[in-house]
């Protein structure tokens, strides 16, 4: 088997989607001739026309606004935004009708739209290139949000969120862009909302998603030299989040740490911390921990690797609990 | 001047056109009852969007409505109302930006009524609104807002166009708000008399009526049955909606996504169990 990036394997969800079903459209900033600032639409233009791949203006609020009336049209819009940081002239449209078309209408129109935004940090990108935006879109009811950290769970959980009827925030980690995988791009019926048990542990569960999860990784590697086992859980879709998942691997270990690149206050780790401590309490051995990025707007590049969980942070995050 | 076919996207002031779509008015005013948010008629079947609040932002719906339709080769328009304040904000903009880059066939009608809520038209622009349309690259026309006539044409000549060759047309309506902005309005603080006194002369209704009845077209006869059949109506509807029950709290759940998610299962539990228990306490 070859490897391929994650860049080439959501490129190859794209393709197939365009292919297997006609309706879909993918447009944005750039995905034209360019194929994308990170590539992702590559030749895709060329190969499927100009009525299906198309740029657009620059205009966010545009792009996510005309999905709406595309999407009332019988189409499925695979809208690009071309940097977090960018999608927020679009939230109006996201909040106010992408999430609640379906249960304005009395459950009569649901919207089948997929917002890809690449998202995060570690690429030493300028200013609002490095953003961690998923506790906005998490905290809307009426979205599903999938981050995938692999190229062949990107590739099929993009597929997943192109068949799904509801609106989908697909939040791509750039860090993960060019990370590479053995695999075959094809569809492994992986449905949206289940997280994923990357590595077995006894002592302690790591819970993450997006560009943390090689840390984590790393971390339980290291760990595991100083005799501790670490369970990895990557998430993959905070909404719907897998509840099963997540409290069996809190009771089995009974010592959890949340690591994600956003800032801490109302970050999604919250929700994760609240959602241990009322399903798992009595298993728990230790306070469950969080390790995140800091409560201060995202630094400038130089400086992203101090703001960012690294490994002794998290190895120390870990080392509390076993120490509680 | 619309065909069946061509879809309608409202703000929240589009009473008259929701009529003309067929809409059941019981079903349309739920979202002023309370009851439902976007009203339950079916979008779909009436070519008619559901009512629309965030200022503008149906705007760009109708834009994207059109450009899927010139994707599928449909002769197919859509009109979209706002107000003049609506042309203050930036989806106003970027639609009108989208519609002339992609020649979508929508009609932009803006009901310029001088007022949004407080704030006159002064304080929402220096320019002229149907002039905007200029520097997006299509045709903006101004028309007497309170001529009937006047305004189907300027609207049927849009469509022309917008079915020619999907060029949009920004339609500037002139017309003035008679009442108060909402309940909570008070107008008596920023209107001046003199001014409500002069559009109250050059009501659209009246002017229509009158028109009809100098050439004939209608008697005296023909406008008391309209007047007392709207009455009727209006009656039947008022006795529909104020007697209109809460809807099943349940439903909440079931139309935030097609498929119930485990965790809005677990809520629609807890609400089933309050429910359930004000039931056997009632």
């Amino acid at each position: 088997m070859a490897d391929v990036t994650m860049a080439q394997a959501l490129n190859g969800a794209l393709r197939r989607a365009l292919s297997d079903d006609d309706r879909v459209l993918i447009f944005g900033e750039d995905v034209g001739k360019l194929g994308g600032v990170f590539r992702i639409t590559d030749k895709l233009q060329a190969d499927f026309g100009e009525d299906r791949v198309f740029d657009t203006p620059l205009a966010e609020s545009g792009i996510v606004g005309i999905s709406v009336g595309l999407a009332l049209a019988g189409w499925r819009p695979v809208p690009e935004i071309q940097f977090d940081g960018f999608s927020f002239p679009a939230l109006d449209q996201v909040i106010s009708h992408v999430a609640k078309y379906r249960f304005r209408s009395a459950g009569t129109v649901s919207l089948p739209i997929v917002l890809r935004i690449p998202c995060a940090g570690g690429i030493g990108a300028a200013e609002h290139h490095s953003e961690s935006p998923e506790a906005y879109y998490a905290h809307t009811a009426g979205l599903k949000v999938v981050i995938p950290s692999t190229p062949i769970d990107a590739f099929n959980l993009l597929l997943a969120s192109i068949r799904d009827p509801d609106p989908v925030i697909f939040l791509e980690p750039k860090s993960r862009y060019w990370s590479k995988e053995s695999g075959e791009l094809e569809p492994n019926g992986l449905p949206i909302g289940r997280a994923r048990v990357l590595r077995e542990g006894e002592h302690g569960t790591l819970v993450t998603w997006g560009g943390m999860v090689p840390r984590c990784l790393l971390a339980a590697e290291a760990a595991a030299e100083d005799g501790v086992s670490l369970e990895v859980l990557d998430l993959r879709c905070l909404v719907p989040l897998d509840l099963d998942t997540l409290i069996a691997s809190a009771r089995k270990t009974g010592r959890v740490v949340v690591v994600h690149e956003a800032p801490m206050t109302a970050g999604f780790g919250a929700e994760v911390v609240a959602r241990v401590v009322e399903d798992a309490f009595e298993y728990l051995e230790a306070p469950v921990l969080r390790v995140t990025g800091y409560d201060t707007p995202y630094p400038p590049a130089k400086s992203e690797e101090y703001y960012l969980p690294e490994l002794d942070r998290i190895l120390r995050a870990v080392q509390r609990t076993l120490t509680f | 001047a619309l065909r069946d076919d061509d879809y309608i996207f409202p703000s929240y002031r589009e009473l008259g056109a929701a009529v003309v779509r067929g809409i059941d008015l019981v079903r349309y005013l739920h979202f002023y009852r309370a009851t439902w948010h976007g009203g339950t008629y079916d979008p779909d079947e009436h070519r008619f969007g559901m009512v629309s609040v965030p200022v503008g932002s149906q705007i760009l719906h109708a834009v994207g409505y059109a450009m899927g339709m010139r994707l599928d080769n449909k002769p197919v328009c859509s009109l979209v109302y706002f107000g003049d304040g609506a042309t203050s904000e930036g989806d106003f903009h970027e639609a009108c930006n989208f519609a002339g880059v992609f020649k979508a066939p929508v009609i932009f009608f803006c009901q310029n009524n001088g007022w949004a809520i407080s704030v006159p038209l002064a304080r929402q622009t220096a320019g002229k609104i149907y002039r905007k349309a200029e520097g997006y690259g299509f045709p903006g026309v101004r028309v007497d807002g309170n001529d009937v006539l006047a305004v189907y044409r300027a609207t049927r000549e849009a469509t022309e166009r917008a079915r020619a060759d999907g060029t949009p047309t920004l339609i500037e309506a002139m017309t003035y708000r008679m009442g108060p902005h909402s309940t909570a309005d008070d107008r008596s603080r920023y209107q001046p008399e003199d001014e409500i006194e002069r559009w109250r002369s050059l009501d659209p209704l009246f002017r229509f009526r009158k028109y009809l009845e100098i050439e004939g077209a209608v008697d005296h006869t023909f406008v008391e049955q309209v007047e007392s059949d709207a009455g009727e109506l209006a009656a039947e509807i008022r006795k529909g909606i104020v007697g209109a029950p809460s809807r099943d709290a349940r439903e909440i759940f079931e139309w935030t996504f097609t498929e119930l998610p485990p965790h809005l299962a677990r809520q629609r539990d807890e609400v089933a169990a309050a429910l359930e228990e004000e039931g056997a306490g009632g």
